[in-house]
């Protein structure tokens, strides 16, 4: 007999007397919403992610490219990794500096493995959305922006709609409909890369990315004054 | 940890734990980290309302997950091989090391990059593969640090929980070329991450655990901070994901409670820096991440747990480590004298499944049964019952026995001194005779009485007893 049906025998010559009924996830997540406005929520989400050491920045959709660029230089960034074929890379590029080096991931990771591990400063992605409770962005990563870009680099920059967070994880799974639709990879990133297994005392840049650098992308030209 | 199943348990337990608790600077290693965790997740639970709340629907959701066991698997497994997952069964630990090993030789590999695992630890699989020519290696830094000293985790979150800043400082420094004794630990950290770097570009296969197994959508999740278990289930060609079959839920909505329950009663975090769902290998036009994902799927005893309603109990953990955060003899003797892979009260009870009642039950003695870890589990394990069934079973006679080593623990005294017992406690007269003549033969009671005198005065019968007293009580 193999395994699967040795393993499967067992199990299903075991008793099962009762089956516990499943709690309705609606109901408890329902339950525990906050009373809180669209402000409120990009707030709560921005202090959530500064007490995990992550950089929070308000921009537009039209001032962001040039607010990258003075954080890239004052960060000292000799080059950026974008995505391929993405609207904000391209658009990025439209103002980029000489001072920048601007990089596509244009290639398979086989083809460039030494060169995005030794040489690449930073990166920049788009989130898909964000969670306001835990801090979390939410990538699913794609070939446009593949998965290494949020996590090889030492320096991450991510862009944020602020239309785009949800005030719990079950809200953007539902929203979102994720159940039927999962990508290859979903991700969520709450802070840069950390590890507390020394001592426990926390430190931030363990195998990803030392600084998590997020722009807040609001619809109105008020950004800063938010 | 090959050696421990040939151990005469009684014996070896004792001395190790005997050693442990001598040794005041890990005692006090493990005192500072047990308090600091406990403090950690009292702080994420400052309403006790929403926490009996989500407990109980942590449990709800394990205990019916475990109720379907098999047909989810089924589905589970349905599910992946749709989405392109390869999906393996292993009844035992060999079985489980055998499969990585032939996916290794298929694919030519030399070297695999280890995330967090410890159903790795429970088959040893770092072991194994070395015994077939290939190199694997810890990525997370405890698990890392552990394996440079040449020793095992000695807690299921924090592999290096025994060990101090200096004593990592000093490891570095000898083991590591080129790296100078440094105390700083971001300083640390960053030898560390550098180390490593090169080797995750370089490693053909990844290997990682996992946290939860999503039936409908087929997925992986991983819960991690470090970003070495993406790295390792993104950068090599093939991705293996080896876990227990006790890890799958139907619904994805299902792992959100259990989540947040994990993170929060582990470390005290509201959230992990990363959540990793994985439900694919790399599909065309995608520019990284594993062109391979194989799940392997194993019992190793964990079926014999399931067999039996009580303990199928054992099957709701999460693996947080709560219970060892808050037990009073983890906190004492640290977890490498337990001499398991999983050490403290789950350790307790879900290693006689793996290794053998007759190699763990004095595990089963070695608590105060206190109810520390009952009231802590995320998923309410009733742990302290199930304990006291296991020190049953150790006691059990043969024709009773129902788990693998049952009966290990009989002894010809202690068997008839609870007949003994019986039969006083269950006949009026002889009870009546008996505790006269206890009573009345007070003073020859022995000084010494076994494992009660170590740290203890001895017993003794009162002079007179209960019913004398009130017999000669005046009106
Ligand atoms: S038994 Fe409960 S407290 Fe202990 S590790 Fe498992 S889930 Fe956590």
């Amino acid at each position: 007999m193999n395994a699967r049906e040795l393993i499967l025998g067992r199990l299903r010559a075991s008793a099962v007397t009762e089956i516990p009924a499943l709690p309705v996830m609606k109901d408890w997540y329902g339950a525990h919403q906050r009373d809180e406005d669209a402000v409120q929520r990009i707030q709560r989400l921005r202090s959530v992610l500064e007490a995990v050491h992550t950089e929070v920045h308000d921009t537009t959709e039209s001032d962001w490219p040039s607010l990258l660029l003075r954080l890239a230089s004052a960060k000292g960034l000799r080059n950026l990794l974008i995505g391929d074929n993405t609207t904000h890379g391209d658009t990025l590029q439209a103002v980029a500096q000489e001072s920048l080096d601007l990089i596509r991931y244009d290639k398979s990771i086989e083809d460039w493995r030494d060169v995005l591990f030794d040489n690449i400063d930073a990166s920049l992605t788009c989130a898909r959305s964000a969670i306001a409770e835990t801090g979390s962005l939410i990538l699913w990563p794609d070939a446009a922006e593949p998965r290494l870009m949020s996590l090889v680099p030492p320096v991450h920059f991510v862009l944020l709609d602020t239309r785009k967070i949800y005030a719990d994880f079950y809200q953007a799974i539902t929203a979102e409909g994720w159940k039927d639709a999962m990508p290859t990879n979903a991700l969520l990133i709450s802070g840069p890369s950390k590890t507390a297994d020394i001592q426990q005392t926390l430190a931030y840049g363990a195998h990803g990315p030392r600084e998590l650098v997020v722009l807040f992308c609001h619809e109105s030209v008020k950004g800063e004054s938010l | 940890m090959s050696q421990v199943i040939h151990f005469h348990p009684d014996a070896d337990f004792k001395a190790r734990s005997l050693a442990a608790v001598q040794d005041p600077g890990q005692r006090k290693n493990f005192r500072g980290a047990m308090d600091f965790l406990q403090d950690k997740r009292r702080v994420q639970f400052p309403d006790q309302l929403e926490l009996e709340g989500l407990r109980d629907i942590g449990s709800a959701i394990r205990r019916n997950s475990l109720a379907r066991l098999p047909e989810l698997l089924v589905q589970l497994e349905t599910r992946m091989t749709a989405n392109g997952i390869q999906v393996h069964w292993a009844a035992t630990a060999d079985e489980a090391n055998a499969i990585a090993i032939e996916i290794a030789r298929r694919v030519n590999a030399r070297t695999i990059a280890k995330g967090k695992s410890m159903v790795s630890e429970e088959i040893e699989f770092n072991h194994a593969m070395k015994a077939a020519g290939i190199e694997a290696f810890e990525t997370d830094m405890g698990e890392y640090i552990v394996e440079l000293a040449g020793e095992k985790p000695s807690h299921i979150i924090m592999p290096a929980i025994h060990k101090t800043k200096q004593a990592i400082a000093a490891l570095f420094a000898e083991k590591i070329p080129g790296v100078a004794y440094t105390e700083d630990v971001d300083e640390l950290i960053k030898i560390g991450r550098q180390a490593l770097r090169r080797k995750f570009a370089d490693a053909d296969i990844g290997l990682s655990g996992a946290n939860f197994l999503v039936a409908e959508t087929g997925t992986i999740c991983l819960v991690e901070n470090e970003g070495n278990g993406r790295l390792c289930t993104t950068v090599p060609r093939v991705h293996i994901a080896v876990t227990g079959i006790e890890k799958v839920l139907e619904k994805l909505e299902h792992v959100l409670p259990l989540y947040s329950l994990l993170t929060r009663s582990a470390t005290g975090q509201s959230i992990t820096t990363y959540f990793n769902l994985i439900s694919r290998p790399r599909q065309p036009g995608e520019k990284d991440g594993p062109e391979e994902v194989h799940l392997i799927l194993l019992d190793n005893g964990r079926s014999q747990a399931y067999a039996d309603e009580q303990l199928r109990a054992t099957l709701q953990c999460i693996r947080c480590g709560a219970c060892m955060n808050h037990c009073p003899v983890y906190a004492r003797i640290g977890g490498h004298a337990y001499g398991t892979t999983y050490p403290g009260p789950i350790g307790a009870i879900v290693s006689p499944h793996m290794m053998g009642l007759d190699a763990t039950y004095p595990l089963a003695f070695a608590s105060t049964l206190c109810g520390a870890c009952v009231e802590v589990c995320p998923v309410k394990i009733p742990i302290t019952d199930i304990l006291v069934r296991l020190r049953n079973e150790a006691q059990a006679r043969p024709e009773t026995a129902s788990l693998r080593g049952s009966g290990a623990g009989r002894s010809k005294l202690a068997s008839a001194f609870w007949a003994g017992w019986t039969l006083v406690y269950s006949r009026l007269k002889v009870y009546r005779l008996t505790s006269w003549l206890l009573s009345r033969g007070h003073a020859l009671s022995p000084i010494e009485q076994g494992a009660w005198t170590y740290s203890r005065t001895a017993l003794k019968p009162a002079p007179k007893r209960l019913r004398d007293l009130l017999k000669d009580r005046k009106p």
